[in-house]
C-alpha cells in the first residue's frame, strides 16, 4: 500500500501546476475561455510541448503514460487552474484513434487536433442513444443530421463521429474543413460546436466502435472526476483564506462556528471524492472499471454540488461577480456534472448492477 | 500508488482468516450476528482466546506483551474480525487503560495492572462523563480530596459502558478546584468494590442495559492509585482520546451492515419482486456503498499517513465523522427494508428472525441504539470543532 505519486507523475504534476499557474491566470484564462477560439493556442503549443497529450497515451503507442493515475494527475492539475485547453477531447481522441488502430503521433505532436461528436439533443449520455445513421454510397460513407456540444469543436482540424451503421455503432472520422462547424463558448469557459451535417462524406475508422466508444468516455469520466477534485480542492481553499481575511461585526467571519462546520464538512466531502477517485484510477481497465467508474463520478456529482453551492454562500455577493474567480470555478464545477453522465445518471447504472 | 496490501501483509490476513475459521467457536459468532447484547461470558470467552493467541492487546508494543502490529496489520486484523462475526474487543482494560498505563504508569502499577488486563482478571470501566459534563468534559466536578494515604471521592459519573461487568474504574476526578478546569483534574483507578460506590443500570432507548451511572460517596482510594502526577489528568485524557484512533471509521462493521441490507433487500419482496429492484430503495442504497467505498480508500490513506508519521493525526476526526453516518444510515436501511417487519422486540432467535441464520435481527433496535455512535467518543460537533482548529486553522 503507497499513496504517493511517482516519481515520474510528480514531476509531471508539478511542472504542470508552475506551467499553469505562471502562464493561466485567473484574468488571462477569462479573456481566452468565452471568446473564440474559446482557447490560447500558443498555450496550447506549450502544453503539447510539456508532454501533457503524451502523458495520456501508453508507452507502447509513443506515449509516456495513458494509466488512470496518469489521467487524474494531468486532470487534476488542468482542474485547479480551471484551464479551457482542450485536453478533454484529445482524451476522447486518442483512446478512440488507438482503439481504432490508427496512429495518435499527429495528436500527440499537436500536427493534429482532434474532437469528438457523439452527443445529439436525445442522447446526451448514453450510447444507445445515439440515433444518427451513416449511408453507404460509391463504397463510401455518407452521414446527416446533427451532433451537439462537440467539446473543442472550434479548435479541431478532425472529427471523430459516432453513427449507427447497419445498427452498429462505428466510428467515422472527417475533416473539420468539409463541414459545417458553428462554435460556440460555454458557460463554464471553453468552446464547443454544432457539428451541421448534410449528406457528408465520412471516413469510416472502425464498424463495431461500441467498446471503443465505452472505453474512451471510461477514459475521459475519470479525467472529468480528477479535474473536480483539483476545482474544489481550490475552491475550498480559496474559502478557507476568505474567512480567515473577510470581517464582519468586527471579526474574521471564520469565527463563526455555524461557517466553521459547514467548511469541515465541505474538506471531508473533498476527501472522500479524492478517495473514490484514487480508487477508479486503480481501477481503471480492469473488470471493475466502468463500476468504479461510475461510483467516482456519482459522489463527485453530489460532492461538486456542495462545494460550489457552500463555498459561494460562504463568501455572499463578492462569488456572484464575473470579476471573482470563484465563480468561474462555479460554473464549471456544476457543468461537469453533467458531462457523461451526471450523479442521477451514474446512480442508476449502479443499481443496474443490483439486479439478477 | 499502490492500493494493495504488501505480500506480507496479505500473508497476515491470511494467518488472521485461518485464526478465526479454527478458533472462533460458532456459538460466539451467532450471538454477534444476532446483533443483541453479548452475555459477559462470551466477551470473556474471545478475549481469552485471543490472549492465549497474544493478539488480545492489539495496540501494545511487544514489551508489553502486545503483538507490536502496524497500523495497517491492525486494520486488517479489525477487518478480518468483523468479516467473521467475532465479538468486538471490550476497549477499557485493552485499549485505553493499558496504553495510559504504559505511558505515564509506574513501574508498580505498570507490573501490576496489565497482566491482569490480559489474563481478564481485573474488567475495567470509564468514568468519565457526568450528568453536566459531556462534550464539556473538563467542567467535570466529581471531587477527589487527599486525606492522609487516601483520596476521598464524592460526586457522579454516567454513561458508564458495561460497567455493570467491571470490577475497576478509571476516573477523572477533580483535586484542586481553584485551578482552571483543565488544570485541577486527576486520573485515579477505583475498585469497584470499595465502599460508597454504587452502580445503577441506565435503560437505553432500544430498551438495552449497556450503560450506568456511578455514583461515589466518601469513597476512600489509596493515593497509590494516582496515575502520573496530581492535577494532570487532563492530559492523559487527551492522550487517551487520541491515541487509538485508526478502527474509528468501523469500515469492517459498515461492511458487514452493507452485506447484511444486501442480503435483507434481495429476499424480501415488494410487489412480486426483489426489494433491491425498487429504485427508490436501491438509490438510497447504492448512495451509502458509494460513501463507504469512498471511505475504505480515505481509510487506507489515512492510515497509511499514520504508518509513515508514527501517529494518527488530526484529520482522522473526519473518519470518526463520516463512519458514524454511514453506519447509521446502512443501519436505517436494515430497518427500512423490513419495514412493519422490524417491529418485533427482543433479542433474536430462531422463531423471530425473519429467514433464520445467517441473517441478522433486532434490526429496529440496532437502528435505535446506533444513534450513540454520532454522540459518543466525542460527539461529531466535537469532531468538527477539533477539525476547524487543526485543519482549517480558524
Amino acid at each position: 500500500m503507497d499513496f504517493t505519486p511517482t516519481e515520474t507523475r510528480q514531476m509531471l504534476a508539478d511542472s504542470l501546476r508552475r506551467y499553469l499557474a505562471e502562464q493561466y491566470p485567473a484574468d488571462h484564462r477569462n479573456a481566452v475561455a468565452y471568446d473564440a477560439p474559446f482557447h490560447d493556442p500558443a498555450k496550447w503549443a506549450e502544453l503539447v510541448d510539456l508532454g501533457v497529450l503524451h502523458a495520456l497515451v501508453p508507452e507502447g503507442m509513443g506515449g509516456f503514460g495513458g494509466t488512470g493515475f496518469d489521467v487524474t494527475t494531468v486532470f487534476e492539475a488542468l482542474g485547479a487552474a480551471l484551464c479551457p485547453e482542450p485536453v478533454l477531447p484529445a482524451l476522447i481522441a486518442a483512446n478512440l484513434l488507438i482503439l481504432a488502430g490508427q496512429d495518435v503521433a499527429p495528436l500527440m505532436d499537436g500536427s493534429k487536433t482532434y474532437a469528438a461528436a457523439w452527443m445529439e439533443p436525445d442522447a446526451p449520455f448514453a450510447l444507445q442513444d445515439i440515433t444518427m445513421t451513416a449511408t453507404t454510397s460509391d463504397g463510401g460513407y455518407r452521414l446527416s443530421g446533427r451532433k451537439s456540444l462537440v467539446y473543442g469543436g472550434a479548435a479541431a482540424s478532425h472529427i471523430l463521429v459516432a453513427a449507427r451503421l447497419n445498427g452498429t455503432l462505428a466510428l467515422f472520422e472527417m475533416q473539420a474543413s468539409e463541414t459545417t462547424v458553428e462554435a460556440y463558448a460555454m458557460i463554464d469557459g471553453g468552446g464547443a460546436a454544432e457539428l451541421l451535417l448534410d449528406n457528408t462524406e465520412a471516413r469510416l475508422l472502425l464498424a463495431d466502435a461500441s467498446g471503443a466508444w465505452e472505453q474512451a468516455f471510461e477514459a475521459t469520466t475519470l479525467a472529468l472526476c480528477a479535474e473536480a477534485v483539483g476545482a474544489m480542492q481550490w475552491a475550498y481553499d480559496t474559502t478557507l483564506d476568505y474567512l480567515k481575511q473577510r470581517k464582519q461585526f468586527g471579526v474574521p467571519i471564520g469565527t463563526f462556528q455555524v461557517l466553521q462546520h459547514r467548511t469541515v464538512d465541505l474538506l471531508m466531502e473533498i476527501e472522500q471524492a479524492r478517495s473514490i477517485t484514487i480508487k477508479a484510477a486503480s481501477e481503471f481497465g480492469g473488470p471493475e472499471s466502468a463500476r468504479y467508474t461510475s461510483m467516482a463520478k456519482h459522489l463527485i456529482g453530489r460532492a461538486a454540488r456542495q462545494v460550489v453551492e457552500e463555498t459561494i454562500q460562504m463568501h455572499g455577493g463578492i462569488a456572484m461577480t464575473w470579476e471573482y474567480p470563484l465563480s468561474h470555478y462555479a460554473k464549471r464545477l456544476t457543468m461537469l456534472d453533467a458531462q457523461l453522465g451526471d450523479t442521477d445518471e451514474h446512480l442508476s447504472r449502479l443499481l443496474a448492477g443490483y439486479a439478477g | 500508488m499502490d492500493l494493495s496490501y504488501s505480500p506480507e501483509e496479505q500473508a497476515f490476513q491470511a494467518e488472521v482468516r485461518g485464526f478465526l475459521a479454527t478458533h472462533l467457536p460458532e456459538h460466539i459468532s451467532s450471538a454477534v450476528r444476532a446483533g443483541g447484547e453479548l452475555s459477559k461470558e462470551i466477551m470473556e470467552e474471545w478475549h481469552a482466546l485471543l490472549n492465549a493467541k497474544g493478539w488480545l492487546a492489539t495496540t501494545w508494543p511487544t514489551a508489553f506483551g502486545g503483538p507490536g502490529w502496524s497500523p495497517v496489520e491492525r486494520h486488517i486484523f479489525e477487518e478480518e474480525c468483523c468479516r467473521a462475526y467475532a465479538p468486538r474487543i471490550v476497549p477499557f482494560g485493552v485499549s485505553m487503560l493499558g496504553p495510559v498505563l504504559q505511558k505515564f504508569g509506574s513501574k508498580a502499577q505498570q507490573d501490576h495492572y496489565l497482566p491482569r488486563i490480559l489474563d481478564g482478571t481485573d474488567w475495567w470501566c470509564q468514568g468519565y462523563s457526568e450528568p453536566g459534563a459531556g462534550s464539556d468534559l473538563a467542567s467535570l466536578k466529581t471531587r477527589a480530596v487527599r486525606d492522609g494515604d487516601h483520596y476521598v471521592i464524592n460526586g457522579q459519573k454516567t454513561w458508564t459502558t458495561l460497567g455493570q461487568h467491571a470490577d475497576w474504574i478509571f476516573c477523572l476526578c477533580r483535586t484542586d478546584p481553584e485551578a482552571k478546569p483543565q488544570a485541577g483534574i486527576s486520573f485515579i483507578l477505583v475498585d469497584l468494590n470499595t465502599p460508597g460506590i454504587e452502580m445503577r443500570p441506565i435503560k437505553l432507548i432500544e430498551g438495552g442495559h449497556e450503560v450506568n451511572e456511578v455514583f461515589f460517596t466518601d469513597v476512600r482510594v489509596p493515593v497509590g492509585n494516582l496515575v502520573g502526577e496530581e492535577n494532570k489528568g487532563w492530559t492523559i485524557a487527551k492522550y487517551l482520546l487520541t491515541h487509538e484512533r485508526t478502527g474509528i471509521a468501523g469500515v469492517g462493521f459498515s461492511i458487514q451492515a452493507l452485506e447484511e441490507v444486501k442480503a435483507l433487500a434481495r429476499k424480501l419482496r415488494r410487489g412480486g419482486r426483489p426489494l433491491i429492484e425498487d429504485p427508490l430503495f436501491a438509490a438510497r442504497l447504492a448512495r451509502v456503498e458509494v460513501d463507504l467505498e469512498a471511505m475504505k480508500i480515505t481509510n487506507l490513506r489515512m492510515l497509511f499517513q499514520a504508518q509513515k508519521q508514527g501517529a494518527p493525526g488530526p484529520e482522522t476526526s473526519i473518519l470518526k465523522i463520516k463512519g458514524t453516518l454511514i453506519n447509521q444510515e446502512l443501519r436505517d436501511l436494515a430497518r427500512r427494508a423490513l419495514g412493519p417487519l422490524a417491529a418485533p422486540m427482543g433479542v433474536a432467535t430462531e422463531s423471530n428472525l425473519l429467514f433464520g441464520p445467517p441473517d441478522t435481527g433486532n434490526n429496529a433496535a440496532r437502528y435505535f441504539n446506533n444513534r450513540k455512535t454520532s454522540i459518543f467518543g466525542g460527539s461529531n460537533e466535537i469532531q468538527r470543532n477539533i477539525l476547524t482548529k487543526t485543519m482549517l486553522e480558524l
